[in-house]
């Protein structure tokens, strides 16, 4: 993965119009790499999801946006990371239903069931850095 | 590699192509007989005509190549004509059957056919002998190889081709009547087809304007809790869009496993027979299938289709 | 974009919504509101909200409109949103929102019907409830 790496976004999110900016971006890479219409859809809204988790509980952060590849195979990498008041409990935040905000409680533990690769870290009171990605088939 | 820098290794000596293009004619004699009478050469698969008037535009678009451009770097339109020709001849060789190995050896084979020419050639000059059939043997292996590892790319293509028709071709949707469609779904569901097949479905859905899809899963062997659940996430998706789902075909078999594996269908229209699930297609969607001696003097299927499509009318312009 | 230029059309007892871009967290909350001040200002029986153009539904704008249908239904209005694109209800699905309790329709002619057979019915009950209650 030294390969240098095309075309990588970098939108630092603060009001709720970033959080449609963002969207705008992760669709627009999506669909110049090829993804499939569905692919593009769930990208899109995994995006929309963890951005708004930014906002409601850092209030700001930044949204990287990242063609990668790895073992001869292409994919979007997302990034989204805060110096929020980061989560106490992962696995609880992971789980469907469950919430601390207005929300649905479908953010996180929805998201993942929409990319391949989902990885979250978050330290409390340092912040939160969630990764996925998805493949193109 | 010193050879690269040094251009009159890589070029060809214009003696070379005088002879060449001179004798070209004994040449692809010489290269036929060699064929033919190769322990590889297979009748059956290509006419002796057909090899003949490929190998005679090979042999003119080589000398074309390597008399234009260095023979090292292989580039230039003149390369680019004979790469294309050889691609025609790999496809065409492909569809009868030819290995790619085979395609590759014919290419080589004209090495050893155009050794006596060259020899004639270069009787007093062993040494430009040696160098000129260096410099044709490396173009000819380099075209081999190309030829080779193309024809293993393009199987490959038509295999992965070949693989998408089969899913295409196994998930099917019917349309059964105005505004009814029909997946009927036959073998082992995985996750792959059942997700190209909900996709599918969903945009023949809006396509169509369906407002009723029938699932028909008589030819599907075995549900287990992943299928159930691609089954019930498809019935979910498909209200989303705002028709309705209807499985069929789920016989006793299937029936038990569900009820076993705790499986919650409820809220899922599901029927034993498909005939059964296109009535009650027909009634969600305000039509009717009467026999023709119900009504007398009255028009019957047709019936209730004149009366939903004045319905239809009537909600336009409301 | 604000959801000011999003149009809501009363066309006889409907209230027609139609989503016509991307907007922000914002302006659908905002929409939400207009969406029932129009019902109260105009007596709206029903509310057709097309999202037909829409790329992307997530969780706040998937519960965004669930607000609207349940909220709407108790100001007695009943609420159909129309033209969910196929990728946007696979998406959907797999984030886990159902949207029970929305009524869906292809398209806005489906919508309509829906929305008419709907009010037809309730003022059938109604009426039949009014029987049961005429003095004897």
């Amino acid at each position: 993965m030294s390969m240098p790496q095309p075309e990588a976004s970098r939108i630092e999110v603060s009001d709720n119009e970033d959080v449609v900016r963002v969207r705008a971006a992760v669709k627009e890479a999506a669909a110049r790499m090829g993804f499939s219409k569905v692919d593009q859809v769930r990208l899109v809204t995994a995006a929309s999801e963890l951005t708004r988790n930014i906002r409601l509980y850092a209030g700001r952060g930044t949204v990287e946006v990242r063609p990668v590849r790895s073992s001869g195979r292409s994919g979007l990498r997302i990034n989204f990371e805060d110096s929020g008041p980061g989560i106490a409990d992962v696995d609880m935040a992971m789980t469907d239903g469950y919430t601390t905000s207005r929300g649905m409680g479908k953010g996180l533990p929805g998201s993942r069931r929409l990319v391949d690769d989902f990885r979250i870290e978050s330290e409390v009171g340092k912040g939160t850095l969630v990764t996925i990605i998805k493949w193109l088939h | 590699m010193t050879s690269d820098n040094n251009p009159s290794q890589a070029v060809i000596n214009p003696l070379t192509i005088k002879a060449l293009t001179e004798r070209e004619d004994a040449i692809l004699e010489a290269w036929m007989n060699n064929r033919v009478n190769s322990s590889d050469f297979r009748e059956t698969l290509i006419s002796g005509e057909e090899l003949r008037a490929d190998s005679q535009s090979f042999l003119r678009a080589f000398i074309m190549a390597i008399a234009n451009s260095n023979v090292e770097e292989m580039r230039g339109k003149e390369f680019n004509a004979i790469r294309r020709l050889l691609l025609e001849i790999s496809e065409a060789r492909a569809a009868q059957a030819f290995s790619p190995s085979e395609t590759a050896f014919y290419v080589f084979s004209l090495k050893e056919s155009l050794l006596p020419f060259l020899r004639d050639e270069y009787r007093d000059d062993p040494e430009t002998l040696l160098e000129e059939l260096n410099k044709l043997s490396k173009a000819l292996d380099k075209l081999g190889s190309f030829i080779f590892v193309t024809t293993i790319k393009n199987r490959e293509r038509v295999i992965r081709q070949q693989q998408q028709d089969m899913l295409e071709l196994s998930t099917p949707v019917v349309q059964i009547w105005d505004r009814i469609i029909c997946l009927p779904l036959i073998g082992a569901l995985d996750s792959r087809r059942t997700q190209l097949m909900m996709e599918r479905l969903l945009e023949r859905i809006v396509k169509t304007r369906a407002e009723v899809a029938i699932l028909d899963i008589t030819g599907v062997p075995t549900v287990d809790t992943q299928v159930a659940n691609y089954l019930i996430k498809t019935v979910t998706a498909v209200r989303l869009l705002g028709s309705t789902c209807i499985i069929t075909g789920v016989g006793p078999s299937i029936a038990q496993t569900i009820v076993h594996l705790g499986i919650d269908l409820s809220g899922i229209i599901t029927r034993n027979q498909l005939s059964d699930g296109i009535r009650q297609a027909f009634e969600m969607t305000r039509q009717r299938v009467v026999p023709i001696n119900a009504a007398d003097g009255e028009p019957s299927a047709e019936k209730g289709d004149t009366d939903e499509r004045a319905q239809s009318s009537y909600s336009e312009s409301w | 974009m604000s959801a000011l230029k999003v149009p809501i059309l009363k066309v006889g007892e409907v209230l027609l919504v139609s989503i016509q871009a991307d907007i922000d967290d914002r302006a659908v909350l905002e929409l939400q509101q207009r969406v029932l001040e129009q019902i109260e200002q105009t007596n709206a029986r029903s509310v057709l909200i097309d999202i037909s153009l829409l790329e992307m539904v997530d969780s706040f704008t998937g519960r965004m409109l669930s607000d609207i249908a349940s909220m709407a239904s108790i100001m007695d209005a009943a609420t159909v949103v129309v033209g969910i694109q196929p990728a946007v209800a696979i998406t959907l699905v797999e984030l886990g929102l159902e949207l029970k309790g929305v009524s869906t329709a292809l398209d806005v002619d489906d919508g309509l019907r829906i929305l008419r057979e709907r009010l037809k019915d309730k003022r059938r009950k109604r009426a039949v409830g009014a029987d049961e209650h005429a003095p004897a």
